[in-house]
């Protein structure tokens, strides 16, 4: 077999391994992902209409929309085809020459979408009901808008869970000794890989009026009330998604600290720095791209999450992700829930890459 | 001494993780239907109940058969992943992985949306058993994908080009050598899946149609206070049944690092 190009005979056996699972992804994932976007544009009830030339007699009026789509189609190659000769001057001449024709097809597409029920309706509604971004006046009191609302639980939450765990990635990377981490880290996951269902009903029970929380306090005397604060609003929300994520959170802080060379933290300490100071100038920079890591697997699952805040959250606690079922699976407007749904992606998106670009100038700074 | 008290916070941080399991049949095996303290005597009624449910019991097939399924293929497609990946780079490799990788960190409810609207909107059918299977094998390859990595990572290659050498087919030699020796990550990719797969709620609950699967069945009772009970039966049997599932798929993990020669990093993520 001659190895063809500069992709080695085992790196071809390499993607044809990778073929079927990558295949069953894009079938899966890609295409589905892709289909949500076309749908969001969908409105529901909206007027379906004909398009160019709907007076005109039937073959005429087809003739003159394969003309347009035919026009609308090509027109991006010509495009390509003058950039790729590589002349800029050519292209920007064409370009302007060209523009109204461009402007009139995409136009032209456009009307034709609009046609079959497409626009940007949807993405309207997501942005104008006050519902999901700016918030409403419900009992006399200020309920803020479910997206804001669900960024702050999903940073809330993420904040929580990596504080928490860290102490505990450090105590299994540097206190255990090596021949029982692996058995720290297996009890660590356990929790997770039991029901989860199961364990938010268990919350439920525990930070209830009449929980175990409430009764072992009463019982010892610390409170003479049961807590109301602890469950049926963002606070069990946030419990309980705390609970659920920390495995999530330890693994890769774990990991970045795995990775650290001891020596560093003896050569800090030979060189003056007491215990704190080494931790905070050596093993906490070093653990940054852990911390990264933890952020980001906690903080973009758990604004998908409708289960806890339906079980605990109350009726103050339901979150972005409750809405976007309750479209989908009540209310049946699954354009709506789409454009809801890639809103609330792009919006973590950014607020991921935020968090990633403003830790990366603090670090240069450092 | 600083230690301790890193100690201390290490053992609250466990009982935290682990209160809500342990409560578990602290409840299912108490005698009163109101779920609190102080408790009011041993029983086993509440299991018992869970034998007079049929709607329960086809709960529990549904949910069975798409785990036994989701693991099968979620596996083979781990194996193809993993084998891939554990040979020579090529050009977008990382990207091909990390497409395949990428269930693992997407939100459920995207997951379940995109699904949903791929099922009946593209391909026009109404959502059933077997779509919940292709669902659930989309969300376990990563996982049985990363098992699987440490089995295939560091296996020695040369085990197989001898293979090779003394005439058997790239085929054969993959299976008489390559396979036995990543057995037993194969088998702890199986049952991780298989937890996954009966524990997963988002996406089968939007897959389920009229098939209702045992999460969803738990969901279903969550109005119902009366049958928190039952609810706590069934969550000790299937904690016990995860549990159980996870140390032997822990054992033949360790098993497979140390066939493969490779230091153990410790946990399935």
């Amino acid at each position: 077999m001659a190895a063809g190009g500069f992709i080695s005979d085992d790196g071809k056996r390499a993607f044809r391994a990778l073929l079927p699972p990558f295949v069953y992804a894009v079938f899966l994932l890609a295409i589905p992902l892709a289909t949500v976007v076309v749908v969001s544009f969908q409105m529901r009830g909206a007027a379906t209409g004909e398009w160019l030339g709907g007076a005109l007699p039937a073959p005429a009026a087809t003739a003159l929309r394969i003309m347009v789509l035919l026009y609308a189609v090509t027109l991006p190659f010509a495009f390509v085809l003058i950039a790729r000769a590589g002349q800029i001057g050519r292209v920007i001449r064409f370009l302007l020459l060209a523009l109204p024709l461009w402007v009139a097809a995409l136009w032209l597409s456009w009307s034709y979408l609009a046609t079959l029920g497409f626009g940007f309706g949807n993405y309207a509604s997501v942005f104008t009901d006050p519902i999901n971004i700016r918030g409403v006046l419900r009992d006399g009191s200020w309920l803020p808008g479910l997206l804001p609302r669900s960024l702050f639980v999903s940073i809330t939450v993420t904040a929580a869970t990596v504080i928490l765990a860290y102490p505990i990635a450090y105590f299994i990377s540097f206190r255990v000794a090596p021949e029982n981490k692996s058995l720290w880290i297996f009890l660590i996951t356990i929790p997770f890989w039991t029901s989860y269902l199961i364990r938010i009903f268990l919350w439920k029970v525990i930070l209830g009026y009449s929980g175990v929380v409430n009764t072992a306090l009463t019982g010892i005397g610390i409170i003479d009330e049961p807590l109301t604060f602890i469950l049926y609003n963002v606070n069990a929300v946030i419990i309980t998604l705390a609970h659920a994520y920390a495995p999530f959170a330890i693994l890769p802080i774990y990991v970045a600290l795995e990775k650290i060379d001891r020596s560093l933290k003896e050569a800090s300490r030979d060189l003056g720095e007491d215990r704190f100071t080494t931790f905070l100038r050596v093993t906490l920079p070093l653990s940054v791209p852990g911390i990264v890591a933890a952020v980001l697997i906690v903080f973009i699952p758990t604004i998908g999450d409708y289960v806890t805040p339906e079980l605990v959250g109350g009726s103050g606690g339901l979150l972005i992700a409750n809405r976007i079922q309750s479209l989908f699976l009540q209310v049946n407007d699954p354009g709506l829930g789409s454009a809801l749904s890639l809103v609330t992606m792009a919006t973590v998106g950014i607020v991921a890459l935020a968090f990633i670009l403003s830790l990366r100038r603090w670090l240069k700074r450092l | 001494m600083k230690i301790p008290a890193l100690r201390i916070y290490a053992f609250i941080y466990l009982v935290f993780l682990f209160a809500p399991i342990l409560l578990l049949p602290i409840f299912a095996f108490n005698e009163g239907r109101i779920i609190a303290f102080p408790l009011s005597g041993f029983s086993t009624r509440w299991f018992e109940a869970l034998w007079e449910r049929p709607s329960l019991h086809s709960a529990v097939q549904s949910s069975l058969i798409i785990a036994v399924l989701t693991s099968i293929l979620a596996t083979i497609f781990g194996i193809f992943a993993a084998r891939g990946g554990a040979l020579a780079n090529f050009p977008f490799k990382g990207g091909i992985i990390g497409f395949i990788m990428l269930p693992l960190v997407l939100p459920e409810i995207i997951l379940a949306v995109a699904l949903l609207v791929l099922v009946t909107k593209v391909l026009g059918l109404a959502p059933n058993l077997y779509t919940i299977v292709l669902a659930h094998t989309l969300m376990c390859t990563p996982y049985a994908t990363s098992i699987l990595n440490g089995a295939f990572a560091n296996l020695d290659r040369s085990f197989e080009e001898a293979a090779m050498d003394l005439g058997e087919s790239r085929w054969s030699a993959f299976r008489l050598v390559t396979l036995p020796l990543v057995m037993p990550g194969i088998v702890s990719a199986m049952l991780i899946s298989f937890i996954i797969s009966l524990d997963e709620f988002i996406v089968a609950f939007f897959l389920s149609g009229n098939v209702t699967t045992l999460p969803v069945y738990i969901y279903g009772l969550r109005r119902q206070s009366d049958q928190l009970p039952i609810i706590m039966a069934l969550g000790t049997i299937l904690v016990v049944l995860s549990i159980v599932l996870l140390v032997a798929a822990e054992i033949l993990r360790r098993r497979g690092l140390r066939r493969a020669g490779v230091e153990d990093s410790g946990g399935f993520l």
